[in-house]
């Protein structure tokens, strides 16, 4: 009854001295001095954007990744009580009192200083020894780019915090795999290997990288289990061996089935890294609910689902367009600007400077600015009213239509005459009977495009509307080129003869909508420039929401590219490269992105030994010489997965990319590169160095070069944390390699 | 894996389908009598050959030496002009249709073998099943293909051979396999992905054979020498023969001129850097002109016009000319100095690496001038403008004069050095953006001083036309390319032109996820009702019957892997059987993967028919799943009788269904006139299965 009072209660505390000293190394060296400089440090110009419409909760569309990464960062502002009011507009402002700088850079810090211990872990799973594990987290501990990028609101250090801690939760749930599958802590491990993979993804997109590496290798280890024939196919102790403290020791005969292994894989690293994924969005979305700036990108659907903005406007407005009913059409695809279907009283001319002449009617362009001239009225062509009849007759797919246009009451044409600036298109205009023998061919077809049955009723803001011509085929069009001087520069709409297939350019959408009461013209103006009120919302489901946002955050292009610190991938194995990130208004303190000089050069020699040892090794062994012991050689080759290749993922496939790279990119390749360097010193000196005296100076060696890694760190530390303030002398010394872009002030 | 009697049943099956191939590529051959497509393009090529004009194209010369050849010896002589499709040959001379004619006869003819190496590299890998994948080749690009599939051939036959190495027959397909890389590297960049395939195929090759212990080190090296002999020396040699004799043929000047680099230039009969002497190193009071060393990058130019009222200062406008113009003549000058350096008995002055400079436009006595303010079209980069009255102007004329990879001090080259021109003031690089002007600029080039210091060819820039009377002319033979250097080079054109074929905004492009599904196909000639229409579709139920195997041949690899790993006893058949699953799929489907993913990945225009040779490898694999599935199926039937009617009729329905369907899609590939499919009339007016398809 009281027998746990016989013994006494005893708490047993391990505590690894080496990880406790590593991290608090690492938050010294990412913590010391944060809030300096208290200005505006390189890309937190972009990144800070974010935070603030986060904090004032404004939409917005950011093309460089998924929202995790801004998310974590608007955390560190909230709970440091940021209002969001700042104007991110130029590299090195001041930061105004009410920006709390510390806390806004203090989740990447921390990110960072993780980073170290969390490498060390890494050896150790691989089965290195403490020695190595320790010296690994200290190159990463004293790397000077990593420093560098961890400081600021950036989020590179957060993304290889990501990438680390799942590539430590995978091997510690291989390492446990061995002998207790399907234990509480096989089950943590496993989890937290797909949860740590989904939030590298939701950072940047190249967490994906290191999340493919991650499942392939799972795919391989799995392989090797098919092979193991003491596991059944299907069926076994599932339930029994999921809870291993009710059993005995008979446990560990017990065989789950291969089905219940793939079945844990499948949900653990697909199922959940998809969920969170989809939840990152969800928050995101939840948070964002006032429209902004990016607003125009998305449909019209997804801008009245926010709160202010179009939402306003459209408010109310009657669902099921009706003869009669007075619209506004905005093309789908947005680009180059968003815009909506206009004509106004000037006609085309009846030359253009090219001498291909043209109809002389009236003009029809795509405007990107509300105006009154946007409105259009669907005419029944059987009937002369343009008013909405009671009850309202509604307009289907393939219906038959006129388009009147509002204010000059002209009707949308379109005839076989080349477009001004697309010839092989129809010219579009409103028409003028000029009795030139010219026939008004205005009758076009709706077709709804996302339809569910053919007899779709034609709905605002929901349906994407194609206009068919009806006498040539030929469909409304918004070409994307802006006319000349003649048209004020408005956008070109054609007729497509040879549509080919479905093209965004082609749809339209019904933005405002009202139905049309006046039958005369006169008043219908007046009516026309009232503003459109009425009583209905609509809501987006938030997987429409999602895809829609996604797809924009896929495709969407920024134009200009080059920078002055861009650089390309091969410059940056050598690190020829640099960033400049700030500059002291008035010293000569900067912060610079460079790296540790020595051990970028030592982490390739490693990369280079470990390729040539291991080809050599493998060669001997198909020719059944085995050099080192099966155990090492495998120890070997699963390092190599793992370091060799998060390095090649992580690093080649930017050789492909086409858009503008930066020497941060190759940070996470960096690190895996890094953890490669005392893998290969400890195989080097366990395997090579046969005689006492040679291991001896293998380890003086490895001192000396600890060392001068440690001098060149500190020599780079002024350029790293922006302090002391260097003379012009110092400067140019730092100056190692002439592709340096250290910015030196003229006196 | 039937007995061996097969052999004479197999070679009629053989004879039967390439005399049915023969017919179908033949049938209604001259039609339509006017200019197809890409015929504009590949025909005007094969005239310059028969002219011996130098051009530039994207792709390696050996397809279009072939059409040329073809041309030749048909007699065609090379003078019609293959300007715009649907130009009729009719208007032309007799003898140019002829020859065309002719063309389109070669090419199907080589269209034609290169079925028959398919049936047999199927019948080698998986005897029997060739048949499945006959009908299916509609239009094709021909010579690419016949290399392609030669390759592939070859390298399975040099397998078969693989138990006796070294004999005269194990020699010949090695040989013949790298005869066949050169040809598909030599015809089109897509060849390289066969290489690849080849590549991978002989390291796995060597792999095995090096685990072979019964095997000495000797012979292995043996073994690895042969094949560095046969699958890279030898594709690497006639592959530069192909260049060689490219370069030898097209030895006269012609459109193709602009792309290249002046010490190219120099090499072509006709152009104006052809035999001709210059000054090699540059003085102070030099007439020059200055070529932009991006492609195509044109002649630094200015002329007269100011720049429009609200592009900058409205100052005199600087361009970049493609054409040679008097104009593009830039006088070199001391900054400080207004000495009349013409005079002749001033001493000579050579300009070195590093010094300040002005340059004088001659026209116009302007000064090549910047400033910040904004360029036309590239708003990030500064404006360049001709300043200044009689070479007067201000400190923003200066520039300094910088070779690519120099000491400072030293002297400049005409034509060699790669020279950047900095500007003193705001540090800015003078370069060409590329992006044409508006009418306001007559079109030409934007030129621009950019404030981001890289080293592309943008910026740099070589000196072309060089006159000095003070200094002894020199022969720019001198300057000779070697070979090497002009391989270098055209490649490098090459390349670059490659992946400046992008799409323009809005422009609805093929892409690649619309190929295996066959979503649109690619129209050939002909628009309206009334003209001849060709229109390039793939037989959609080949196609689809591909997509749908595709799938399911992963689901039977998959699960034939796995049943091995679990040890799954087998009886000997179906060890068989898995075996052509893994290996000979395998390296189908590596073919199908390798011709069609990088597609992926390419920024440049896509057209339907580069899926073509990934479309070979995916029917191959249609072929070898569907004969597997079907031994397997039938292997479950006890009479064996019984087994072999099974299988027998399943490849018999699976021939008719693809025959029947070639008969109701061949007006597309033959071309047809009439009604739109659209139209109930057409005859074509059920066939319209997918919206997307404009016939």
């Amino acid at each position: 009854m009281l027998g746990f009072l016989k013994n006494p209660v005893v708490v047993t505390a391990e505590i690894n001295v080496n990880l406790v000293a590593l991290t608090v190394m690492g938050l010294i060296s990412r913590l010391w001095g944060l809030s300096y400089p208290r200005a505006v440090v390189f890309d937190e110009v972009y990144y800070g954007q974010f935070v603030s419409l986060y904090m004032k909760r404004i939409f917005f569309v950011d093309d460089s990744g998924p929202p995790f990464g801004h998310m974590l960062l608007a955390l560190g502002g909230y709970l440091g009580g940021f209002d969001g009011n700042f104007l991110w507009n130029r590299i090195g402002a001041e930061y105004s009192m009410n920006v709390p700088v510390w806390s806004l850079r203090l989740l990447p810090a921390l990110a960072g200083a993780l980073c170290i211990p969390l490498a060390y872990q890494i050896l150790v799973e691989l089965q290195f020894s403490h020695c190595a594990a320790l010296g690994g987290a200290l190159l990463i501990l004293l790397e000077n780019s990593l420093i560098t990028q961890s400081r600021f609101m950036l989020l590179e250090s957060i993304l290889i915090f990501f990438i680390l801690l799942a590539v430590l939760s995978y091997l510690k749930f291989y390492n446990l795999q061995r002998h207790s599958s399907f234990s509480a802590s096989w089950w943590v491990w496993l989890l937290l290997t797909g949860v740590a993979c989904s939030c590298a993804v939701g950072v940047k997109y190249m967490g994906l990288f290191t999340y493919m590496l991650l499942l392939a290798i799972a795919g391989l280890h799995f392989w090797h289990m098919l092979g193991n024939q003491n596991l059944s196919n299907v069926g076994g102790g599932w339930l029994f061996c999921s809870y291993p403290c009710l059993g005995d020791l008979s446990l560990k005969t017990c065989s789950v089935s291969l089905l219940c292994h793939f079945l844990a894989r499948g949900l653990a690293l697909i199922i959940i890294p998809v969920a969170m994924y989809l939840s990152f969005f969800y928050v995101h979305l939840t948070l964002l609910y006032r429209s902004g700036p990016h607003d125009q990108i998305m449909t019209s659907a997804f801008q009245a689902s926010l709160e202010g903005g179009l939402a306003r406007i459209t408010q109310g407005q009657p669902l099921e367009v009706a003869y009669g009913s007075q619209i506004t059409l905005r093309n789908v695809l947005g680009k180059p600007m968003q815009c909506w279907l206009h004509s106004h009283t000037n006609t085309y001319p009846i030359r253009y400077e090219n001498g291909r002449g043209s109809s002389h009617q009236q003009q029809v362009t795509c405007y990107p600015f509300k105006d009154v001239n946007n409105w259009w009225i669907v005419k029944d062509p059987g009937m002369q009213q343009l008013v909405v009849s009671n009850p309202p007759r509604p307009v289907r797919h393939g219906h038959i239509v006129q388009l009147v246009h509002g204010i000059t009451t002209r009707y949308l044409n379109t005839h076989d005459v080349a477009a001004p600036l697309s010839p092989h298109s129809q010219e579009v205009s409103c028409y003028i009977d000029y009795n030139v023998s010219m026939p008004a061919q205005n009758l076009w077809r709706v077709e709804i495009v996302n339809r569910e049955t053919d007899t779709d009723v034609w709905k605002t803001i929901l349906s994407e509307v194609r206009f068919v011509h009806v006498n040539t085929s030929a469909v409304l069009k918004l070409s994307g080129a802006s006319l000349p001087e003649w048209g004020y520069r408005q956008l070109e709409v054609v007729g497509e003869k040879l549509s080919k297939g479905y093209h965004q350019s082609m749809v339209w959408n019904v933005e405002e909508h009202r139905y049309g009461k006046s039958q005369e013209q006169k008043e219908r103006e007046v009516e026309l420039h009232s503003p459109t009120q009425m009583d209905i919302s609509k809501n987006l489901s938030f997987m429409a929401k999602f895809t829609e946002l996604q797809w924009k955050i896929l495709t969407l292009k920024n134009e200009d590219t080059e920078h002055k610190y861009s650089s390309s991938a091969l410059d940056w194995i050598t690190m020829d490269t640099n960033i400049a990130y700030w500059l002291h208004p008035t010293s000569g303190a900067q912060i610079h992105l460079l790296g540790n000089v020595l051990t970028w050069a030592s982490a390739n020699v490693a990369a280079v030994i470990y390729v040539c040892l291991s080809l050599w090794y493998l060669v001997r062994r198909r020719r059944k010489i085995y050099d080192i012991p099966e155990d090492a050689w495998q120890l070997w080759v699963s390092a190599g997965e793992i370091c060799v290749g998060g390095w090649a993922v992580n690093y080649l496939p930017f050789f492909l990319m086409e858009k503008t790279l930066f020497l941060y990119h190759y940070l996470p390749a960096l690190t895996f590169q890094i953890l490669l360097i005392p893998i290969v010193l400890q195989h080097l000196s366990d395997y090579l160095c046969r005689s006492l005296l040679s291991k001896t100076m293998f380890r003086a060696l490895i001192v000396a070069w600890f060392s001068s890694v440690y001098l060149v760190y500190c020599t780079f530390s002024p350029v790293t944390y922006g302090e002391p303030s260097l003379s012009v002398a110092e400067l140019k010394d730092l100056r190692w390699k002439d592709s340096w872009n250290i910015l030196i002030r003229k006196q | 894996a039937r007995p061996p009697a097969a052999p004479a049943g197999s070679r009629a099956a053989l004879a039967l389908v390439t005399l049915l191939s023969f017919a179908s590529r033949f049938h209604r051959l001259p039609e339509p009598p006017h200019v197809c497509w890409d015929e504009t393009h590949f025909g005007k090529m094969g005239s310059y050959y028969i002219n011996r004009t130098f051009f530039f194209d994207v792709h390696p010369p050996l397809g279009k030496m072939l059409i040329g050849l073809a041309g030749y010896l048909s007699g065609y002589d090379g003078t019609f002009p293959f300007q715009k499709p649907g130009d009729r040959y009719e208007q032309h001379n007799y003898m140019g249709m002829r020859g065309v004619r002719r063309y389109r006869l070669v090419s199907s003819f080589l269209a034609l073998l290169c079925f028959s190496p398919c049936a047999l590299s199927l019948s080698s890998l998986e005897k029997y099943t060739g048949c499945i994948t006959l009908s299916q080749y509609i239009l094709l690009d021909p010579i690419l293909m016949f290399f392609l599939m030669g390759a592939v051939l070859s390298m399975v036959k040099c397998n078969a051979c693989a138990d006796r190495p070294f004999s005269a027959s194990w020699w010949f397909w090695l040989s013949l396999t790298g005869v066949n890389l050169a040809g598909a590297m030599g015809v089109k960049f897509v060849g390289l992905f066969v290489v690849l395939l080849v590549g991978l195929n002989t390291i796995y090759d060597l792999w095995d054979l090096l685990g072979n212990l019964s095997l000495s080190l000797v012979m292995f090296g043996k073994h690895l020498l042969a094949r560095v002999l046969c699958l890279i020396l030898l594709p690497l040699a006639l592959y530069t023969a192909v260049f060689a004799v490219h370069f030898t043929v097209l030895n006269k000047s012609g459109p193709g001129d602009g792309f290249f680099s002046s010490a190219f230039q120099s090499q072509l009969i006709g152009n104006n850097l052809h035999n001709v002497s210059i000054p090699e190193h540059l003085a102070y009071g030099s007439v020059i002109t200055m070529k932009n060393l991006r492609m195509a990058g044109g002649y630094l130019h200015s002329h007269w016009h100011l720049y429009p009222e609200g592009v900058g200062a409205r100052q005199q406008q600087v361009t970049a000319y493609l054409h040679k113009d008097l104009n593009n003549l830039w006088i070199i000058k001391k900054p400080d100095s207004d000495a009349d350096l013409s005079d002749p008995s001033s001493p000579v002055e050579f300009v070195r690496h590093g010094d300040i400079i002005r340059l004088e436009h001659k026209e116009t006595s302007r000064n090549l001038h910047s400033h910040q303010h904004e360029a036309p079209l590239t708003r990030k980069h500064f404006q360049v403008t001709g300043y200044g009255i009689n070479g007067t102007g201000d400190s923003n004329d200066f520039w300094r004069i910088e070779v690519v990879g120099r000491k400072p001090g030293k002297l400049i080259k005409v034509l060699r050095s790669q020279v950047r021109l900095t500007h003193v003031a705001t540090g800015c690089i003078l370069g060409s953006s590329g992006k044409t002007l508006p009418k306001w600029g007559w079109e030409q080039v934007e030129v621009t001083c950019t404030p981001y210091l890289k080293d592309t060819p943008n910026s740099l820039w070589n000196f072309e036309d060089h006159i000095n009377p003070k200094l002894p002319n020199i022969s720019l033979d001198v300057l000779k390319p070697s070979f090497a250097e002009i391989l270098l080079e055209s490649h490098m054109v090459m390349i670059r032109g490659n992946s400046g074929l992008k799409p323009k905004d809005n422009e609805v492009t093929s892409k690649p996820w619309h190929w295996p599904i066959n979503y649109q196909g690619l129209r050939f000639s002909g628009v309206n009702e009334t003209d001849y229409r060709v229109y390039l579709l793939g037989n959609p139920v080949v196609w689809w019957l591909n997509l749908f195997t595709i799938g399911l041949y992963l689901l039977t690899a998959i699960s034939t892997a796995v049943a091995l790993k679990r040890g799954v006893q087998l009886s000997s058949e179906l060890k068989e059987l898995s075996r052509v699953v893994l290996r000979g799929g395998g390296q189908i489907a590596l073919g199908w993967l390798l011709h069609y993913l990088p597609f992926f990945m390419m920024g440049r225009v896509l057209y339907f028919h580069h899926y073509f040779p990934a479309m070979l490898f995916s029917s191959m694999l249609t072929g070898i799943t569907w004969d597997t599935l079907l031994k397997f199926f039938a292997g479950f039937l006890s009479p064996s009788t019984a087994a072999r009617r099974v299988y027998g009729g399943g490849i018999l329905a699976l021939v008719l269904l693809i025959m029947y369907s070639f008969y109701l899609f061949h007006p597309l590939s033959y071309g047809m006139i009439g009604p739109m499919a659209s139209d109930p009339s057409s005859p074509m007016a059920g066939l319209r299965w997918m919206d997307s398809w404009e016939f």
